[in-house]
């Protein structure tokens, strides 16, 4: 080790350092997510220049703008449509959206099922945090239902998605939940996805203190408590019988990874008859 | 492989012709959704775009349509969408992205009457102040109006060309009567046909700022995979790309993106002037409309009346220096549009009240006669006789 000078990250290559500190609160959950992310793109061997990574809005989305990669910070709820332009345009990319649980579920909800449908060759990496982060936390389609937010003061009427559940219905053909604990299994599923012809979806379970964390009267340390008590790893399971529930367990683990043709792949054989 | 330039002479409708303008002028990538009367130019691109190395795609709405084509820009692909007033309204927010990413790509709009649902399968042009200021904040916008299926050919040539030369995104404000009218459509041969390609970088790639401008105003562009690490916001940006949140990164960003426009007027502003050297009143129209007005026109000087028409190819920039001039030299203006005084205010705006400047327009669903324009020649001559 060098004595005097700082030490490089291993990952430095691939963060624009000179855009760090980061906009991210104390005990949020994303850097760990994002630091899986870097790490599986480095260890998957593909060119980081043949790699964009696409971002809509919030909190996750500016994920995008600390990657040192081609990267694109859109619209609220538009990273996956931008992205399946430019993969399009350009198949030699990997394509990686990397957003969060409001962003893609809720204004963006429409794009995810139809870019799933299409098995567009994408990885989407999903942070849900349980709340919108960015604007103070207020419900998401992903909120717990009687969980207090911002602009559910007296607890959440609503009850959530069940993500994996809606990718699979969707048609994604690579899916896994995992929380930011569980780091190993989460580096090794996004390296998965990377590497999946197809649609690939990670959702991942992140902290969000700040937000969702104050008004439920849960402290960071809780948050993590439950990831870690509550988590149920089982693999392959049915998405249908898969859980996220801060009392009765979260289900985790690789749920989907099959092979079916993507939307370049059938348009090419369409094409060509 | 199919050419992509049909070389000869054609029957087309307007949304067809537009296509085959697009595919002329290089475009590789479409996304849209159907949308009356809009329609024909997405079937159009989906039978021909495969047969010239191209891919077409039918999103599931016209958000990601707009947000589809943006992305394959970004990748290097010359792209383009089509829709009508609806999905122009859902395109809003992602014109707004390409504007401040700089990103070039073309949108048509066959307008029909609105509001709301409207009158899908009648014509009209009441999206014209939409296309200026549709998205929020202020910027500068490109756009042109067809009166034909050969111009929109030609005009979607230069919808791409300006697209590219100034790194923004460019609309064909065309109409449901221009898109389905079918006439002859002349195609050149590709020699004849002159296309610009967005400024590319060169030199350092570790040094290159995505944003900063080059000799025009217009920064270079790097596409995502040829190693530049660019990074894109609609964030307020530096010239690395950065979001900067500050008042003076705001005025800063601001410049660039519309000193580019505002700086090159002369080199984007396209207008026609027929019979209006010594006009005493100047009609000023465009689109479908612009057609009854020339009609007009004559029948006026038939009747020895001194008109003139001022034919808007590009409305947008609006070519306010020249109107200013006509005024101070014509009796009387008559903007001709279907809608109820939208590129009137301008005229009204730029006429200083030198010039009574008068609108013959309708709510849409219908073409503007000649007779109904040229009674209010008659009317306006009439009364501004002498002055």
């Amino acid at each position: 080790m060098n004595t005097g000078t700082t030490p490089k990250h291993p990952l430095d290559g691939l963060l624009r350092t000179d855009r760090i500190p980061h906009i991210w609160c104390p005990g949020c959950g994303i850097g760990t997510v994002f630091s899986s992310a870097l790490i599986a793109i480095s260890s998957t061997g593909t060119d980081p220049m043949k790699t964009a990574v696409v971002s809509g809005i919030g909190c996750s989305g500016r994920g995008a703008g600390y990657v040192n990669l081609d990267s694109y910070h859109t619209t609220h709820g538009r990273a996956i449509p931008f992205a399946t332009g430019m993969k399009l345009a350009k198949p030699e990319l990997t394509v990686v959206v990397f957003s969060g649980d409001g962003d893609l579920f809720a204004i963006g909800g429409n794009h995810f099922i139809h870019a799933a449908r299409r098995n567009m060759d994408l990885t989407v990496i999903c942070v849900n945090n349980l709340n919108y982060g960015m604007t103070g936390g207020q419900a998401a389609a992903t909120t717990p239902h009687l969980a207090k937010t911002s602009t559910t003061p007296m607890g959440n009427p609503e009850v959530p998605f069940n993500l994996p559940l809606l990718a699979y219905a969707s048609g994604a053909t690579y899916i896994a939940r995992w929380t930011m604990l569980h780091t190993r299994d989460l580096t090794q599923s996004i390296t998965e996805a990377l590497m999946h012809t197809g649609f690939s979806f990670i959702e991942v379970l992140a902290p969000c203190p700040t937000g969702f964390g104050r008004k439920n009267k849960l402290k960071n340390s809780d948050l993590l408590r439950i990831y870690q008590e509550k988590a149920i790893v089982k693999n392959g399971a049915n998405p249908a019988e898969t859980i996220l529930d801060l009392e009765q367990g979260i289900t985790l683990g690789k749920f989907v990874d099959y092979d079916r043709p993507t939307f370049e792949q059938n348009y090419a054989r369409i094409i060509s008859n | 492989m199919e050419p992509a330039v049909l070389t000869g002479e054609h029957f087309f409708n307007g949304d067809v012709a537009c296509a085959e303008g697009a595919l002329a002028a290089g475009c590789r990538f479409f996304a849209g959704y159907p949308i009356t009367p809009a329609t024909e130019v997405a079937e159009h691109m989906s039978k021909r775009l495969p047969r010239v190395g191209g891919v077409f795609i039918q999103m599931e709405d016209e958000i990601s349509a707009m947000a589809a084509i943006l992305g394959a820009s970004c990748a290097g692909v010359k792209s383009m969408t089509a829709t009508s007033g609806p999905g122009f309204s859902l395109m809003m927010e992602n014109i707004g992205l390409g504007i401040a990413i700089e990103t070039p790509c073309v949108l048509v709009n066959v307008q029909r009457a609105g509001p709301s649902t409207g009158l899908p399968t009648l014509g009209a042009q009441g999206d014209m102040m939409q296309a200026r200021w549709g998205s929020h904040g202020h910027y500068e916008i490109i756009a042109l109006a067809p009166s034909s299926p050969q111009e929109i050919f030609y005009q979607t040539i230069t919808a791409f060309n300006l697209s590219e030369t100034y790194r923004i995104p460019v609309l064909i404000m065309a109409d449901e009567i221009v898109g389905h009218l079918s006439e002859r459509v002349i195609i050149p041969d590709p020699a004849k046909i002159k296309l610009h390609s967005r400024p590319r970088p060169k030199g350092r790639k570790d040094r290159f700022k995505p944003f900063q401008p080059g000799p025009n105003g217009v920064a270079p562009m790097a596409h995502a995979g040829e190693g530049y690490m660019v990074h894109f916001t609609g964030l307020t940006h530096d010239e690395r790309g950065y979001p900067v949140m500050t008042a003076e990164a705001q005025a800063e960003m601001m410049e660039r993106i519309t000193g580019k426009v505002r700086r090159n007027l002369d080199k984007i502003i396209q207008v026609e002037k027929y019979r209006l050297e010594d006009a005493d009143i100047a009609l000023v129209s465009y689109g479908i409309s612009s057609r009854s007005s020339q009609a007009a026109v004559d029948e006026a000087r038939e009747k020895g009346i001194k008109a003139g028409l001022f034919r808007l190819l590009t409305v947008w920039p609006f070519p306010e220096e020249i109107v200013c001039e006509l005024a101070s030299r014509v009796k009387g203006f008559i903007t001709v549009e279907l809608n109820l005084g939208q590129i009137h205010l301008e005229v009204q705006r730029c006429a200083r009240g030198m010039a009574p400047a008068i609108l013959v327009g309708h709510a849409g669903g219908s073409a503007i006669t000649p007779e109904e324009i040229l009674a209010n020649i008659e009317e306006l001559a009439g009364r501004v006789q002498g002055k």
